[in-house]
């Protein structure tokens, strides 16, 4: 746009559009300008939780590359004589020696090895809570089902990257956790005595495994999550961010403030505030004193052996299940551990393929882009909220023995709440969160219908005493009543037009039966319609 | 329940088109702007800029803190600072500063967005992700056409024998990861016990006897012969590790445990059945082992069996007698592969 | 169903939903927490007149008049000074109630009275002397470490901050215990801790490992270098301390940034 006075003559650029033009001229970054400049991002703080997840993920890999300025990731024994007095004289690995080495002789390195783990922790519980809210309010739906598996894959990949990193300093608690690896990897059938010996290059412990680990915590598993979270932002570009349904908030809009200059300095600030806010929790907390764990030993162990909060729900259920073996023909299976492999495999793979089978069962083509209020989904509210008492109920068995100590109950007890909870504490929440979404649902009608309650009780010519409700306004109405309410499928008849008998297949019994178990009349509370609405005004 | 309403009438939205009828929960549209007082009053935005610019300088003044903690407080100080306790120095004055310094500049950040730049609402229209018609349409032409110039449905053939050098080739790279470690072939049947060897006290590095092992307490002991400063030693142990407690002869349920041992002295593996951990929570008074890990619990005092939590086999039992010099020894190497169970293992 | 439903938003729904609550809570916690009882150990005899006096009065009414032991109390006969001056120099005994694990107190008894009867226990069979302080003076605490990793850490913790066993039953914290007292906890192995005697366990080995433990639980000696210790307790209490002062003040942030700045007029 020109807004240079009609008076000048033709005038040389300034430095910075010379700059643009010549960006342009070989980038065409006008183009990508014009699209992305002013892009419009709506306000809600659930939609910050994504930027967490990034912002951490920037920091772990900036404190990750000072990390390994000094980091030798090597079996290689020495006797320690360093600075730290307590482990002179001790047999560590190169590795164990480096990482004292960084927390005691680099200047700073114990601030770099606890914001990484700070960091890393807050990526995984904020890529998980990020996760939730997507779930809770739908936002998964078309178009965004291959940005919700991008998403998931890095919340996978999250996880592990995270476990081989604290794996690697080759503490007594890290070769806890690697030896559980080796017992779990040993227990796939078939094949895993041979995996075990390729990973570890012999028997455990052996000298190869932290150098493995090592490329594939900041090379391999960084590189595809870097590749990823880049896909995962373009496409919340293209598809341009969702809303809540609200006044001028439509379907077929965006509302919210431009990229340029709200954005980028709301964004480009939580950058800081989200890496300040580690940094002073790195300077208040410690994280994993590995000094104090000593070098990891096969013949030595410390109780409070846990893995990092998010392998927690697979240590609970590596704990609670009972120690299954099947010996056949000269073989032996071991369930006990590879059952809880196979669960831990399968509690996440339900959460990932949650989109596609709601999408199956509702039958819906059309993109979404208002997101649902979670009381207005009540199965998937439910079915979400399930799965998390599941994830919690586990997370509470991994860490049974502090709970046996701290709250002075049987840590046996405690094994067997968790076991029982398992399979009970999903159905429970299913069935009382899917009737508090109803009862949220009824409220929102009765609002809708006879106004909000105001307190305020008036006493009538005749005597009876009433409260007095107040009409919501046009905009309120408008919000309570803009969802959709989808209608269960119905069974394609059964005799086709040309009187012909046609199979109905089991797929489509299962498809109408799951239908209506989300849309029928148990499962939602009718919104109002135009002429109940116009009769409430009335009556009176 | 009766109800009143006070002001329904206010709010009903006003017909558009006379006869059309009245959509009660119609869209009202966006509300119109509403100014803040940085908008209005030129006062309140100067303080507001004042606000964001004092903390600008503070995250300055935080960074040469940050320059000054690392070049002034030596790394081994240790201070005491309430509430923390004994902290590292440096540590706490580093990311303090740091802290400080970051979350100046975010804080500045966004109160400048919130209160100076523009916070009116602008909506921008979406556009269906699908391509219309004619665009799937020439999409689908051009495939078509490049396919049929490839000839590649036409000539079968040449068709088969690309997508063989694709396959192949690439599944060739399988034998690469051969050589990332040796086959199992019996490696993890043994162990460094044999008959003759010494128990070896890992405290002391000296055979035991069966007087050194008192009734109610624990040892830990290794095969004679291996030394913490072996190459192998980490590999030796994580299977060789041995636990030692001498249980009254009267105590001991099974027959063949007792025969195994000398005079109720029981020498198990240290390695949990279950995954590997070093099981040794030992309770004398029941004589029950729990793992650390899983909680996986065994009776020491009836041939180290499982009765509780995930582990699927009892704890192997090593064959000790004493020696013609008097020290406790091995019979000969555990009669089952110690640890975790694998597919190979027979029962 | 409905007619919970219709009197979900009764004024007395949330109290009676709390106790409702308290009610399982409490029933849970009754169900769940330990009931098994602690038994001691096994042991011998001799008469010092002061100890026996006392231990007639406090003593002898669960481990029976001469030291044989009851269904109350195991017998003493051979437990010797050290195990005595342990269990009631750290408050254990007197046991106050039966429970899964009798817990340290603070002791009942004064040193001298709690050296007399340890001298008529003694005297009921030989047992471990109480060691005189040139035993458990602190060692090296470098080789300590690994000794207490090998031997200690599996139930008390890397750092001595305790664990649980079985059953309701924990290996307790060790700070503040004093080297005598470790010295004789290794030595006798009090209640369900095995017992590490000198021949398997020499005394500078303990030495050893007390110097260790002392350093180890004093604050001084072992700082939290990178701030608070979280209870030197794992990766649960950081865990548990990550999602509420990392992601909790996060999220904090977040509904500051996403919040409307307030207007100049109010509605």
């Amino acid at each position: 746009m020109s807004t240079t006075p009609s008076t000048s003559r033709p005038q040389r650029p300034k430095a910075g559009e010379r700059l643009a033009d010549w960006a342009d001229g070989r980038l065409g970054v006008y183009t990508l300008a014009k699209a992305n400049l002013r892009k419009i991002f709506p306000d809600h703080w659930s939609f910050m939780l994504g930027e967490i997840c990034l912002y951490t993920f920037i920091i772990i890999v900036l404190t990750g590359v000072y990390l390994t300025l000094f980091f030798t990731p090597s079996l290689n024994e020495v006797v320690y004589h360093g600075s730290y007095k307590p482990m002179t004289g001790v047999r560590m690995s190169e590795a164990f020696k480096t990482t004292l080495d960084i927390t005691f002789d680099v200047r700073a390195g114990l601030l770099m090895r606890q914001i990484h783990h700070w960091s890393a922790i807050v990526f995984v519980a904020a890529m998980f809570v990020h996760m939730m809210r997507i779930l809770y309010t739908g936002a998964f739906r078309k178009p965004r089902e291959v940005n919700w598996l991008f998403g998931f894959l890095l919340l996978f990949l999250g996880q592990f990257d995270g476990f081989m990193g604290y794996s690697l300093p080759d503490d007594l608690l890290s070769g806890t956790g690697i030896r559980f690896l080796e017992g779990a990897v040993l227990s796939v059938p078939i094949v895993g005595t041979y995996l075990t010996l390729f990973f570890f290059g012999g028997q455990f412990p052996g000298t190869a495994f932290i150098p493995r680990l090592f490329t594939i915590h900041i090379l391999v598993i960084p590189g595809i999550m870097a590749g990823l979270v880049v896909a995962h932002l373009i496409l919340v570009f293209y598809h341009k961010h969702t809303q809540f349904a609200g006044p001028g908030r439509s379907e077929r809009n965006v509302v919210g403030m431009p990229l340029m200059p709200v954005y980028m300095a709301k964004a480009g600030g939580f950058f800081f505030l989200v890496f300040g806010a580690l940094s002073l929790i790195s300077a208040f907390a410690q994280v994993n004193p590995i000094w104090a764990y000593g070098p990891y030993r096969p013949d030595q162990v410390t109780t409070d052996a846990q893995p990092d909060w998010y392998m927690g729900f697979s240590e609970g259920l590596i704990r609670i299940m009972p120690g299954w073996e099947i010996h056949f023909l000269g073989h032996t299976l071991e369930l006990g551990v590879f059952i809880p492999l196979v669960v831990f495999i399968l509690v996440l793979v339900a959460i990932a393929v949650y989109p596609f089978i709601e999408s199956w069962i509702t039958g819906a083509k059309r993109e979404h882009h208002l997101l649902d209020r979670p009381r207005n989904a009540p199965v998937r509210t439910a079915l979400a909220t399930a799965w998390l008492a599941l994830y919690l109920v586990l997370l509470l068995g991994g860490g049974n023995d502090l709970f046996a100590t701290h709250f002075n109950l049987s840590i046996n007890a405690i094994t067997w709440f968790v076991r029982i909870g398992f399979f009970v504490l999903p159905v429970v929440v299913f069935i009382v969160v899917k009737r508090w979404c109803l009862g949220l649902q009824r409220r929102d009608r009765d609002k809708v219908l006879h106004g909000r309650e105001t307190g305020v009780i008036k006493r009538l010519p005749h005597g009876e005493f009433i409260e007095v409700h107040e009409r919501l306004s046009q905009e309120r109405l408008h919000e309570l009543t803009a969802h959709d309410q989808l209608k269960p499928l119905e069974l394609p008849p059964a005799v086709d037009e040309a009187g012909v008998e046609r199979k109905v297949t089991f797929g489509e019994k299962l498809r109408a039966r799951l239908s209506a178990a989300y849309y029928g009349e148990h499962s939602q509370v009718a919104k109002p319609t135009t002429k109940e609405f116009e009769e409430s005004t009335h009556h009176h | 329940m009766t109800h009143q309403d006070r002001n329904a009438a206010d709010h009903l939205p006003e017909s558009g088109k006379p006869g059309k009828a009245v959509d009660p929960f119609a869209d009202p549209g966006l509300p119109a702007h509403e100014p803040r007082r940085q908008d209005i009053d030129e006062l309140a935005a100067r303080h507001s800029e004042r606000v964001v610019t004092m903390f600008f300088l503070l995250a300055v003044v935080a960074a040469f803190a940050f320059i000054a903690c690392y070049v002034l407080i030596p790394k081994s100080k240790v201070v005491f600072i309430f509430p923390w306790g004994h902290v590292m120095a440096q540590n706490f004055g580093l990311g303090g500063t740091l802290g400080i310094a970051l979350l100046c500049i975010g804080v500045a950040a966004i109160h400048w967005a919130r209160t100076l730049m523009s916070d009116v609402e602008l909506p921008a229209e979406r556009h269906p992700i699908e391509a219309p018609p004619a665009v799937r349409q020439q999409v689908f032409d051009d495939f078509r056409q490049g396919a049929y110039e490839s000839g590649i449905g036409r000539r079968k053939m040449l068709r088969n024998a690309m997508l063989g050098a694709l396959t192949i080739v690439p599944l060739s790279a399988i034998v690469l990861f051969r050589d990332l470690g040796p086959l199992p072939e019996r490696k993890l049947e043994s162990t460094a016990w044999a008959n003759g060897k010494r128990l070896i006290n890992m405290n002391n590095d000296q055979p035991l006897r069966p007087e050194d092992i008192a009734v109610g307490s624990l040892t830990f002991a290794k095969p004679e012969g291996v030394q913490e400063s072996d190459a192998n030693f980490q590999e030796v142990m994580a299977k060789a590790a041995l636990m030692i407690v001498r249980i009254m002869p009267n105590n001991i349920k099974d027959k063949q445990s007792a025969d195994w041992g000398h005079q109720g002295i029981l020498a198990y593996s240290k390695i949990c059945t279950h995954v590997g951990c070093p099981i040794s929570l030992y309770e004398q008074q029941t004589h029950h082992v729990l793992c650390p890990c899983h909680q996986s619990t065994f009776d020491l005092a009836d041939g180290g069996r499982v009765i509780f939590g995930p582990a699927g086999h009892p704890l192997p039992q090593l064959r000790i007698a004493v020696n013609g010099q008097g020290y406790l020894s091995a019979l000969g190497d555990f009669d089952k592969p110690v640890g975790p169970g694998y597919w190979e293992r027979s029962a | 169903m409905e007619y919970l439903s219709a009197r979900r938003r009764h004024p007395l729904a949330a109290l009676v939903a709390l106790l409702i609550a308290l009610a399982a809570t409490g029933g849970l916690y009754a169900a769940l927490a330990p009931t098994q009882r602690a038994q001691a150990n096994p042991a011998q005899s001799l008469a010092i007149d002061q100890g026996k006096r006392l231990y007639d009065v406090g003593c002898a009414s669960c481990h029976g008049p001469s030291g044989q032991g009851s269904h109350n109390g195991p017998s003493l006969v051979g437990v010797g000074a050290a195990a005595v001056d342990f269990q009631m120099g750290t408050g254990r005994m007197p046991a106050q109630q039966p429970g899964a694990q009798v817990p340290k107190k603070r002791p009942v008894y004064p040193q001298p009275q709690i050296d007399q009867i340890a001298a008529y226990v003694a005297s009921l069979g030989p047992g471990p002397a109480i060691p005189n302080p040139s035993q458990y003076t602190p060692g090296d605490m470098a080789n300590g470490g690994q000794l207490f990793r090998t031997n200690c850490a599996q139930c008390h913790n890397f750092a001595g901050s305790g664990g649980a066993l079985s059953e309701g039953k924990f290996a307790p914290e060790l700070r503040g215990v004093s080297p005598k007292h470790i010295y004789e906890a290794m030595l006798t192995g009090p209640q369900n801790m095995p017992s590490f005697p000198d021949t398997t366990m020499p005394e500078p080995q303990k030495r050893d490992i007390i110097a260790y433990v002392t350093s180890a639980t004093d604050p001084a000696t072992f700082p939290s270098y990178g701030g608070l210790s979280l209870g030197w307790l794992g990766p649960v209490p950081e865990g548990l301390f990550g999602w509420i002062f990392g992601l909790g003040v996060l999220i904090a942030a977040s509904i500051w940034i996403a919040a409307r700045t307030a207007k100049a007029r109010k509605k």
